[in-house]
């Protein structure tokens, strides 16, 4: 029997705590978390990209050493998710957007009003299509869409089908890949890279045994530094012109990257927020830093110190002023 | 005649024996064969008529639109709506305060209090005292938190941890509710099985993205998800438990005039203790797998430092994190088990409620004295100088492994080279097979093999998830996903069957494998994609070899545990006959094992179709890559409907793969 009663009494219990769920539940929720208040703690959203690791880790460094705020946490979560954080108050900053969610940045920033923007990274963020140069050199008919076609077959691989093989983009990233190649009747399929990494990886290995590939590809990218890549000609980006996406045949814009605030961080993160909207570097002092961390295997914080201590003059500029 | 199948082989020698009936009479025997080879002509000729069996356009429904207009809807409503306000903000909000509370009790306990803590619940789990089972599971728990804290790994450890104890409590009270309408009424019991599975097939990461919209980022999703993918098996045993109470005892209750409510508190609940601590059990266990994938909606913990890890394909950076995630399922395990194992120890059942106090208020002062002396010592957090780095010497070693086995090895290539043949000589032929064959060759052929296996519930069941398939516009992507899956089952029950059977047979092959086997199981799926990236750069292969490995220990183990669990008097009847070590295994111990190897295949299926998300993250597995891309891009029509198709793809090889008679007897098993 006391077998029994231990039962009885646990599923009182866990009835009383149903119970509590359902009396809360009589009041309005609080619909945020309604920003932290004071720059106490910041959170940091970050992006699966190398590149926006390097920001964000070279910002929390800063942040914690020089402006004593007590706890900077860096949170994984790719672009979507990082706006909906923005909006509520869950993240306080996004700083390396590459544009890629124009309805969340109409609804948070013009119509709900709780993300604001914290100004340019000073980056300039370029996709493209781009192939090794000792391939380009032989055969430069693949530098242009328009003939890309001609060489399509020294592409094949078992993942291709009998078609040239593209290397694609990881699921999160901006792309048009698929509606050019339909668009421009290329023989082409892409192969899925499910991440960065994976691409980074795969193109690596080509390059080494001098093999030809095409790949979706970007610049700041650290890679750029260990190898030469030759960008192919797509047709100019103009505005709008890939809206509806599936009748794409421009390429990509450049786009300069971009901060964004929780607005309530913005407005009451006092000396963290101001730094934040002062951030600002180049494309060189971005790759630097994420060539430590992807390629010399340094973890973020390393890197980022070693930075700190080598950049002083650089980053003093974006401390609040006195 | 407990192995009526020896009977063949015998007869078949006799003389006298009458002749055996020509081919074309044999076949005439099993019209089910005739049916299918029918079928496969048709296929097979239509295939090659056609040459491309794409599921027409105008049988598709739209499902896009009212996806994307429910999206819109939830991104608009979110905030104002009184479905929100009153009901599912509260469940956020809840969840939220509740783990951010256990997290500064955690906290506040500092690392000696906490250790302290799982070192005495654990040793009073295993029964208190001197015994050994008691200090074999406060000595996990101590090698668990110490080894946690040596790598580093000490604050994402406790997030996880603060993530699941709420999680866990929930997802226990709500399944023992469920499990108790479903072991109580029979209608109750169909009409949750196919939600129950449903529950554990759908991929988490095609409902992650809703959720997000609903409940806000991080630990409320999270919450909701875990809890989602935990309760079945605790409602399930649960079920099983009530249902499985011994007759006569309800009985002997009943004739002593106890109410139907009294029966069930003091005869059906006791009895069914031990399947609920079972229950208990796995759900802790799929609560800590769903913690870690939770990192991707940014629930932190120690899904993050290896999911960033795979960014840059680290696996040096990814392993302390991983080994931490193993420790943790090993202690809970073995304090749960130990718990389960106490309820059949006769010794235990005298201690009196008084000692049992005692014991628990032992307990209680232990650890309030830990944390004191903890915090006296002003150490609330774990020492930094007490942390060992281990990436560099791995990665020394993984770098290695890369280098050599990827490409020219005399005679067996290299990892790059199988990855392309597996490509070339399994995964394109099979794929050109499945695309090639027009649609209704297809459900024709899958309806008439669920037919000759399950009769005709199963050949309805499998022409209408394909059918669904078709109509949701997914039927490429996931004839290319049907292909990877199939080459990856079938490599799996290959290997599983074959070192299962081995593990049966010979005992020192058991032992060696079962700490492997052990940590395979338990290390979260993201950590397999690593070592893949590096010997078979992503891509398809990659992707089946990480689902292979995911789903191997499983079908190792049932299959060991089936061929060992055969009545040893049908073996050793064999064995007087004369039956030769391949005479044995084939004709007592595989048919008698039969339902055993059969259960293998369902795992088999449901953990390589669990893997074809996990595999999208490297490229693999079609309808994988949709999902995380409909997660990524905020792009709900895209990601729900391949998790659907994904689903849809389980019930097929569900069913082909089960005869009728074993599903049902599983189901109320």
């Amino acid at each position: 029997m006391k077998h029994s009663k231990r039962i009885r009494t646990s599923l009182v219990a866990g009835a009383g705590v149903l119970g509590m769920f359902a009396l809360s539940a009589c009041g309005a929720a609080e619909t945020g978390k309604g920003g932290g208040g004071g720059s106490d703690e910041v959170t940091i959203t970050v992006p699966s990209w190398v590149g926006a690791q390097a920001n964000a880790e070279v910002a929390k460094v800063i942040l914690e050493e020089e402006l004593d705020v007590k706890k900077v946490t860096l949170q994984t979560m790719d672009e979507p998710i990082a706006w909906d954080a923005l909006n509520s108050g869950k993240a306080d900053a996004i700083l390396e957007d590459w544009d890629g969610q124009p309805e969340k940045q109409k609804l948070y920033i013009d119509q709900k009003k709780t993300v604001v923007k914290g100004g340019d990274l000073g980056v300039t963020g370029h996709i493209g299509w781009f192939v090794p140069k000792y391939y380009a050199d032989a055969h430069p008919e693949v530098t242009d869409i328009k003939t890309l076609n001609k060489v399509a077959k020294d592409f094949k691989s078992s993942e291709s089908e009998g078609k040239g093989e593209f290397l694609g983009a990881a699921p999160s990233y901006t792309t048009y890949d698929e509606w050019l190649i339909k668009n421009h009747k290329l023989d082409f399929k892409i192969k899925e890279t499910g991440a960065e990494a994976a691409q980074i990886k795969e193109i690596q290995k080509k390059y080494a045994a001098k093999e030809p590939f095409i790949t979706y590809w970007w610049e700041p990218q650290w890679l750029n530094a260990d190898i030469e890549l030759v960008e192919v000609k797509l047709p100019e980006f103009t505005e709008g012109c890939n809206e509806p996406k599936e009748k794409t045949e421009c390429g990509y814009a450049n786009t300069p990257l971009q901060k964004y605030l929780n607005a309530d961080f913005a407005k009451d993160g006092g000396d963290a927020a101001q730094f934040l909207k002062n951030f600002k570097w180049t494309t060189e002092q971005q790759n630097e830093v994420s060539k430590w961390i992807a390629k010399d295997k340094m973890s973020g914080e390393e890197a980022a110190k070693k930075w700190v201590a080598e950049n002083k003059e650089t980053w003093e500029a974006w401390l609040p002023k006195k | 005649m407990s192995a009526p199948t020896l009977d063949r082989p015998v007869k078949a020698d006799a003389p006298g024996a009458p002749q055996p009936p020509g081919p074309a009479a044999r076949l005439m025997a099993h019209p089910k064969a005739v049916l299918l080879l029918l079928a496969l002509l048709v296929a097979v000729v239509s295939a090659a008529v056609a040459g491309s069996g794409e599921w027409p356009g105008d049988l598709t429904v739209d499902v896009r639109t009212p996806l994307t207009d429910f999206n819109e809807w939830l991104v608009d409503n979110r905030t104002t709506h009184p479905l929100f306000l009153y009901f599912l903000l509260h469940i956020s909000n809840t969840a939220e305060s509740a783990v951010d509370g256990v997290f500064s009790a955690l906290e506040s306990l500092g690392f000696l209090g906490v250790t302290v803590a799982a070192v005495l619940i654990a040793w009073y789990a295993g029964g208190a005292g001197l015994r050994r089972r008691a200090l074999v599971t406060a000595g996990t728990a101590f090698g668990t938190f110490a080894v946690i804290g040596v790598l580093g790994m000490w604050e994402p450890a406790m997030d996880t941890l603060s993530l699941m104890i709420v999680c866990v409590a929930v997802a226990a009270v709500i399944g023992v509710l469920l499990g108790l309408l479903a072991g109580l009424s029979d209608r109750a019991e169909r009409m949750l099985r196919p939600v129950f599975d449903t529950m554990q097939v759908l991929p988490a990461f095609s409902y992650l993205l809703p959720f997000v919209l609903i409940f806000d980022i991080g630990v409320p999703s999270a919450f909701v998800a875990t809890v989602i993918y935990a309760v079945p098996p605790m409602a399930r045993l649960t079920a099983l438990g009530l249902r499985g109470a011994d007759p006569a005892a309800l009985e002997a209750s009943a004739s002593l005039g106890a109410s139907p409510l009294q029966r069930l508190w003091t005869a059906r609940f006791p009895l069914a203790r031990k399947q609920m601590l079972l229950g208990l059990n796995q759900t802790i266990m799929m609560s800590l797998s769903m913690v870690v994938l939770a990192t991707v909606i940014g629930a932190g913990g120690l899904g993050e430092p290896i999911y960033k890890a795979l960014a840059v394909v680290d696996v040096g950076q990814a392993l302390p994190p991983g080994i931490a995630i193993v420790l943790l399922a090993i202690w809970l395990d073995r304090t749960t088990a130990a718990a389960g194992e106490r309820l059949d120890d006769p010794e235990e059942g005298v201690r009196t409620s008084r000692t049992a106090w005692l014991l628990r208020g032992v307990v209680a002062a232990g650890i309030a004295a830990a944390t004191v002396i903890g915090s006296a010592l002003g150490r609330q957090e774990w020492p930094e100088n007490w942390v060992v780095s281990i990436a560099d010497p791995v990665n020394d070693v993984t770098g290695w492994i890369e280098r050599e086995l990827s490409a020219g090895i005399p005679l067996i290539g290299g990892t790059q080279t199988w990855a392309d043949g597996f490509a070339v000589y399994v995964l394109n032929p099979l794929r050109s097979a499945l695309v090639g064959t027009p649609w209704w060759a297809l459900l024709v052929v899958a309806g008439i093999l669920a037919y000759t296996v399950g009769r005709l519930r199963a050949a309805v069941t499998v022409v209408l998830a394909l059918g669904a398939i078709g109509a949701m516009g997914l039927w490429t992507r996931s004839m290319d996903t049907l292909s990877q899956v199939i080459a990856a089952l079938a490599l799996t029950l290959l290997i599983g069957f074959a070192v299962g059977v081995l593990a049966a047979r010979v005992g020192w092959v058991e032992r060696v494998i079962r700490p492997i086997l052990d940590t395979l199981q338990t290390l979260p799926a993201f950590i397999y994609l690593i070592p893949m990236i590096a010997l078979f750069t992503g891509g398809r292969f990659a992707g089946v070899a990480a689902s292979v490995l995911y789903a191997l220990p499983a079908v190792i183990r049932i299959t060991t545990q089936g061929i060992r669990q055969i009545d040893p008097s049908a073996l050793e009847a064999a064995r007087s006959l004369g039956a030769s070590t391949g005479q044995q295994l084939r004709q007592v111990q595989i048919p008698l094992a039969r339902p055993a190897l059969l259960l293998a295949v369902n795992q088999g299926v449901v953990l390589v179709l669990s893997m074809v998300v996990i595999a999208g993250m490297i490229g693999g597995g079609a309808l994988g890559v949709d999902v995380i891309k409909g997660l990524t891009k905020g792009d709900l029509a895209l990601g729900l409907t391949a998790g659907i198709a994904i689903v849809c793809l389980g019930v097929l090889l569900d069913r082909i793969s089960q005869p009728a008679a074993a599903v049902k007897e599983r189901g109320l098993r």
